[in-house]
């Protein structure tokens, strides 16, 4: 039987033809022209005109022609409502038909059949079905329930399909449970607080035994619906394990990523010194790595899946560095993947290995690949410091090969290496010069650049090489202009006498002859630095950069809890939370996984109480709102981060410790700041001394989440594209409102102004659109008084600046409640100190204070006496405020400390003391 | 879940559509084809997304697979149902091609309408669709009531995939050991990594429902008996026994049954599949040695000698025994010479590719090739891809071998001694390569 015939049927009159042989009498011929339709219907050929005839051949008793056009009633019942009414009756009649192959067809199909009106009499006989002896057919009724609760929620409800879909969890036929779970699931999905999916102990028991019983499927339905539940405690999470662990050894991989979802979710619940968490853990890699030889697609999925489970469990597959070693006819997309594990797993031990590994791949055809292998070479050297002098000789003798690319990849990564190990490598610099020429990559011409102004004063022809950058200056691309700026002006502060033409001709060229107003801004700051004062401006362009951390692409911790939530799915491929790629609220409930005995939230819980306490601010005195132009950053976010991002625990209190001038606690984490840009900045209290509590891991959010923070000032206008704004929260008769001074320092006038809030922990949002008359000319600048209120988790306006792209901007000063709060402190718990033989003049114990977030509120200077006040908060939330008294040639300082706790008063001193004298 | 399922041909042309969920319209068929099968570069992912819609797609030959969800679905399962899927339809018409498709497009609807609803995978198990299947199977009307619930019971049961009353006169089961070797030698004879990835196939042709039991040297059960038994027998099996890394299993096997006991216990499906896929690491017999000297004469000329060395007993013979040495692109001529068999420089592989028909155990062959290259300015150095082997040995380099079958029928009158049993083991290489 051949039936590609059908498709080649290209005749004229060719539905008049169907039409007669559609009405034929016999049967063969009947069921010919049926093939025939659906041939047409599949290649795009519009065949509804035939709808009444296909309808009529449908009450005949041949299953296969009944087959045939139920399809064709699928495809086109949506186009024809009227017409698909008259497929009703026989629906209903086959509902009844002895043959339960035939009922389960029918209210299959009729649950294809996305017509309103059919849906009304389809509720009778699924009812039926629901309830039918034959488990085929009610594990076919199971699903048609999720079928038309996605046409018609109400009805489902109305009719009380749910509790019968509900009943079918207890059935006898293991595939009439996995089906139910299916669809409750779906269903439970587009009603997160139903509660649909009452998952108790008891249901557990009946799923984890239809679990050993039923189709492949059927198994990864239940793991996933399982995957949701919340055990009570650490013993029940370990029998549920005990259950699932079977699962490694199913020949199905999606079986396996279920199961290792609901193990690594279950696993937080069990205290880590328990024998059986190890032997969990043991259990997991193998088949993680089976799963490795597979068939290229799930091979990937895998190592998705992979990329995730090695960043929240490193130890399960730590010894299995081999297995991801790249094969020469692996595809693309596994070779890259198998690359970003490796570096992950990369330690002392196997770095070696390693290493050689990578010099292979980096002569490999593909260039993305290539670029990656080398980058990774970059990235051992930052992670493994043992390794670095290793990979930097690998990195020169791949620059040697003189391959473009490579050289220009291989640039880019010692620019980063000479950022982690300053003062060590600097001997190739010599090498890299010598390949000036062939960089024509904007990002290796940049580094290039960087590396050339840092290192100037080691480079003879330092001058030479930048003037020859200068002279394409404006063909440059940005980052290669802005890096070139900054060059010219490092190598002017270090070798003032011959580069003063050079560095005025950048200095104009970024001025005057750019359209950037990031480069016009960075040219007129340097500008006015070097002209107002030489000294200071070799403080800030020369100052001394943190080193870089380890991990630069590690996913932020709380999206990766989520994600781990989503092993196997869509989400944990993208690495995206399902509300980033999924339409309406399906399936976009975000999950976290349990708190438990051993995960980092819990151990500063404190920091997540304090993140609750919200202390109203009372009273308003100045401070230095600097700091903060970190958060004017918005710009340079991507995407889908400004979206509502989940907040949770410890993370983001540490980049609001840092913030808040010790008056955080109103302006909350994501403020303008991108939670999703910030590295991971969990605090780490120690118990013992108190110094420890304030030693956070500062992690303020730098657009590229590369590096430790530094305490560097930040130039609001420079960094918002002229934008400059000012502000601060103030409480007019119990309403927040938000004060702000919007200056227009760009040369063009500014339109379009919208405000937006990103989810914060007070639900802070304005209550209203922001009212600036727009347009703003240059230099002029306005007041803008923003009410807000804390209902709104986030509210987003329209469009920002079209011609200046993002330019929103929020930037908070925050100057509050510290006299407010002195007075409120009672007398009696302040406390006075005497730190002797302190050689520090006040800015630079301001300076010092400030690096352990104790930070300055205001100064004022009485009698040639400055008073400093200062703030700090420790992690559990108790607040301390000091003043110190500085008195210019008196090397004692007196400390007065007020605080609600006057226990801690004495630790605070200490480390008031530490810091200063240290 | 899975949203639509569409079949294209290799210029893009949809085959087979079937659209499972309404938020799939009728574009989703059109923007898969601009974007992946019309797209200039090679495929960077096999999941794509378009306009908020996820394709994921495997090919078969010239023939494109989509299943198409904009929801957040099990990735690793569509993988696995469109695998199925091709195994299905495979079973029913062999390869998968443009012209069997087309030929049994109404076949292929059928089967999709029974093996996926609403875009939920159902029992996709051939033995069991074939029950009920209307194109190329069983008529409908010809069933009785009784034949009509024995299929729906097997199609929803707990063993979907055996159906009840199979007769056989003479009952008989055949097991392949299939290993396939996996190594990655450096250029000095290090291995970087090996490992065995083996296949136990089986083909049963038995009657009733029977029970069976495999049981194989496996190193923790081994081990378990040793203890209980007496002393020196543990310290002879000891060395026999291999260390499986992991393993898997057809879901006929109790998997409960093996986590607790590791026994592999099951009632297997009637006719060929694969009852279990191994791992091992330790302890593989590598069956060839690579020993490669490439040294480069001047700009214009290389040497290659590649010797080879076959390491096991030298009563078995190696078969199908090929070596592929990589040649750079800017080749012009070669001259081989070599001892065994047949070299032959093919320049559209850019390989030289020497044969060998059969190899005893213990013996070593090599080849010698001058290369001339042209002159060229390219500065790129050559890749020097390594050099890969294939091969076939009677036995398993793993070392695995298979201790027992039971079968178990108590309900008809044969037991395990009536069924004729048959084992064979077949190494084959993988990716076996050898850096040079």
């Amino acid at each position: 039987m051949t039936d590609s015939k059908y498709f080649t049927t290209t005749k004229k009159g060719e539905i008049f033809e169907l039409k007669a042989e559609l009405n034929s009498d016999k049967k063969e011929k009947k069921k010919e022209a049926v093939k025939k339709v659906i041939a047409s219907m599949t290649v795009g050929k519009d065949v509804s005109a035939l709808f009444p005839d296909v309808v009529n051949c449908m009450q005949t008793d041949n299953l296969e022609l009944k087959k045939l056009v139920y399809l064709y009633l699928m495809n086109y019942a949506k186009s024809q409502p009227d017409m698909a009414i008259m497929a009703v009756n026989t629906f209903v009649k086959d509902c009844e038909d002895p043959n339960p192959l035939i009922r389960a067809l029918a209210v299959r199909t009729m649950g294809c059949i996305r017509v309103d009106k059919i849906t009304e009499y389809l509720c009778e006989p699924l009812r039926k079905c629901l309830k039918d002896e034959d488990p085929y057919v009610r594990k076919t009724a199971a699903v048609c329930v999720a079928k038309l609760h996605d046409i018609n929620a109400q009805l489902v409800e109305d009719q009380g399909f749910l509790d019968t879909l509900k009943d079918l969890i207890s059935d006898s036929n293991p595939m009439v449970v996995a089906n139910a779970v299916a669809a409750l699931s779906e269903i439970a999905e587009s009603h997160p607080n139903s509660n649909l999916m009452d998952l108790n102990p008891q249901t557990m028991n009946k799923l984890l035994t239809a679990l050993n019983e039923c189709t492949e499927w059927g198994q990864i339905f239940i793991l996933d619906c399982l995957a949701n539940y919340t055990p009570r405690d650490d013993r029940e999470s370990q029998s549920i394990c005990e259950r699932v662990t079977p699962r490694l050894s199913h020949a199905n991989s999606a079986v396996v990523l279920s199961a290792v979802k609901v193990l690594m979710k279950f696993m937080e619940m069990l205290p880590k010194d328990l024998d059986y968490y190890g032997t969990l853990l043991k259990k997991l890699a193998p088949p993680l790595v089976t799963l490795l030889s597979a068939e290229p697609e799930l091979q990937y999925v895998a190592l998705r899946n992979i990329n995730l489970i090695v960043q929240r469990r490193p130890e399960i597959l730590k010894h299995e560095m081999k297995v991801f070693y790249v094969k020469y006819n692996d595809p693309i997309y596994v070779k890259l993947e198998k690359l970003d594990i490796m570096i992950r797993l990369a330690s002392q031990a196997n770095i070696a290995q390693v290493l050689a590994e990578l010099k292979e791949y980096a002569t490999e055809v593909d260039v993305d690949f290539v670029r990656k292998a080398v980058r990774a070479i970059g990235r051992c050297a930052i992670k493994v410091e043992q390794s670095a002098e290793r990979c930097v000789s690998t990195l020169l003798d791949l620059i040697q090969t003189k391959v473009n690319y490579v050289v220009q990849e291989a640039i880019v990564v010692i620019k980063d290496i000479f950022r982690k190990y300053p003062n060590k490598y600097e001997s190739v610099i010599a090498t890299l010069c010598e390949n000036l020429d062939s960089l024509d990559e904007p990002e290796a011409r940049a580094a290039m650049i960087w590396i050339v102004g840092e290192y100037a004063e080691r480079i003879d022809n330092a001058d030479e090489l930048l003037e020859s950058f200068l002279e394409g200056f404006h063909d440059e691309s940005t980052q290669v202009q802005l890096q070139l700026l900054t060059a010219i002006v490092k190598l002017f502060l270090k070798k003032p006498t011959e580069t003063q033409e050079l560095v005025q001709q950048v200095l104009s060229l970024a001025t005057q002859d750019s359209d950037n107003p990031d480069l016009r801004d960075r040219g007129y700051i340097y500008w006015r630095l070097l002209s107002t004062d030489p000294v200071a401006a070799k403080e800030v362009v020369l100052a001394e950069k943190p080193l870089i951390s380890e991990e630069t692409d590690l996913i932020e911790p709380t999206l990766l809890e989520e994600l781990i939530c989503h092993i196997g799915t869509l989400a944990s491929v993208y690495h995206k939370p399902p509300s980033a790629f999924v339409e309406g609220n399906h399936g976009v409930q975000h999950k976290g996984l349990p708190g438990s005995a051993g995960s980092a939230e819990s151990e500063s819980p404190d920091a997540v109480s304090a993140g609750a306490a919200t202390e109203a601010p009372a009273a308003v005195i100045p401070s230095q709102g600097d700091l903060l132009g970190d958060l004017l950053n918005l710009d340079l976010t991507p995407p889908a981060t400004t979206g509502p991002l989940p907040h949770s625990g410890g993370m983001q209190m540490g980049a609001m410790d840092l913030l808040g001038g010790g008056l955080d606690s109103l302006m909350g984490a994501g403020f303008g700041a991108p939670p999703a840009a910030m590295p991971p900045a969990f605090s780490a209290p120690v118990s013992g001394s108190l110094y420890d509590l304030f030693d956070l891991d500062n992690g303020v959010g730098m657009p590229l989440g590369s590096f430790c923070p530094p305490k560097t000032v930040w130039l609001p206008a420079m960094k918002a594209k002229g934008l400059e704004i000012s502000g601060t929260f103030v409480r007019h008769a119990g309403v927040i409102q938000m004060e702000m001074t919007i200056t227009n320092k760009a040369m063009s006038v500014m339109t379009g102004f919208a405000i937006q809030f990103n989810r914060n922990s007070f639900g802070l949002a304005p209550a209203g659109p922001i009212q600036v008359p727009s347009p703003l000319s240059p230099n002029q600048n306005i007041e803008v008084s923003l009410p807000l209120n804390t209902v709104g988790p986030v509210m987003k306006m329209e469009p920002l600046n079209n011609l200046q792209v993002k330019k929103t901007l929020v930037v908070f000063l925050f100057r509050q409640v510290f006299l407010a709060t002195w007075k409120d402190i009672p007398n009696e718990n302040e406390s006075q100190f005497q730190i002797k033989d302190c050689h520090l003049n006040s800015d630079a114990a301001s300076n010092k204070l400030q690096s352990i977030n104790i930070f300055t509120i205001a100064e004022r200077t009485v009698d040639g006496q400055d008073m400093l006040y200062q703030s700090m908060k420790l992690t559990n939330g108790i607040w301390a405020l000091a003043e110190l008294k500085v008195q210019a040639g008196n090397p004692n300082y007196t400390v007065s400390l007020k605080c609600r706790a006057p226990e801690v008063s004495q630790c605070v001193f200490q480390s008031y003391e530490a810091v200063l004298k240290n | 879940m899975i949203g639509g399922l569409f079949i294209y041909n290799h210029k893009g042309e949809v085959l087979i559509s079937r659209v499972y969920r309404d938020d799939i319209g009728r574009n989703a068929v059109d923007a898969f084809r601009v974007n992946v099968i019309h797209a200039r570069q090679q495929v960077r992912s096999p999941v794509t997304n378009i306009a908020r819609t996820s394709f994921f797609h495997v090919k078969r030959s010239n023939i494109w697979l989509a299943a198409v969800t904009k929801q957040n679905v099990n990735a690793a399962m569509v993988f696995e149902f469109l695998y199925k899927m091709c195994d299905v339809m495979t079973a029913y018409f062999g390869k998968i091609s443009e012209e069997n498709i087309k030929n049994n497009f109404v076949l292929i609807y059928e089967l999709l309408d029974e093996i996926l609803d609403f875009g939920y995978p159902q029992n996709s198990e051939t033995g069991a669709l074939k029950t009920f299947i209307t194109q190329q199977g069983i008529k409908g009307q010809l069933q009785t009531k009784e034949e009509q619930s024995q299929i729906t019971s097997q199609v929803t049961g707990q063993i979907g995939w055996r159906r009840e009353g199979i007769k056989y006169r003479r009952n008989e089961l055949f097991l392949d050991v299939l290993e396939s070797v996996n190594l990655l030698m450096s250029p000095q004879g290090q291995v970087l990594s090996a490992h065995v990835s083996g296949r136990v196939v089986m083909k049963s042709y038995l009657s009733g429902m029977p029970e069976c039991k495999f049981g194989m040297n496996d190193k923790i059960v081994i081990d378990k008996q040793g203890k209980g038994g007496a002393s020196d027998d543990a310290g002879k099996s000891g060395k026999q026994s291999i260390a499986i890394d992991d393993c898997t299993f057809h879901q006929c096997v109790r998997l409960s049954k093996f986590d607790s006991e590791r026994s592999i216990s099951f009632i297997p499906p009637d006719g060929e599949y694969e009852l279990m896929r191994y791992r091992t690491t330790k302890d593989i017999i590598l069956p060839f040695r690579v020993i490669p000297l490439v040294r480069e004469v001047g700009r214009t000329k290389l040497e290659v000698k590649v010797v080879i060395k076959s390491n096991f007993k030298p009563s078995l013979l190696a078969q199908k025994i090929e070596v592929r040495i990589p040649t750079p692109l800017n080749t012009s001529g070669v001259q081989v010479i070599c001892m065994k068999g047949k070299a032959k420089y093919k320049a559209s592989e850019n390989a030289i590719v020497w044969k060998i028909k059969r190899m005893a155990g213990m013996k070593e062959s090599q080849i010698s090739a001058e290369i001339e290259l042209l002159p060229t300015n390219d500065k790129k150095k050559w890749a020097r891809p390594p050099i890969s082997m294939n091969f076939e040995v009677p036995f398993a380099p793993s070392g695995l071998k298979v201790r027992y079958l039971k079968v178990f029928e108590s309900k008809l009158n044969y037991s395990d001694h009536d069924v004729i049993k048959w084992v064979r083991y077949i190494g084959r290489s993988g990716i076996y390569e050898t850096r040079c």
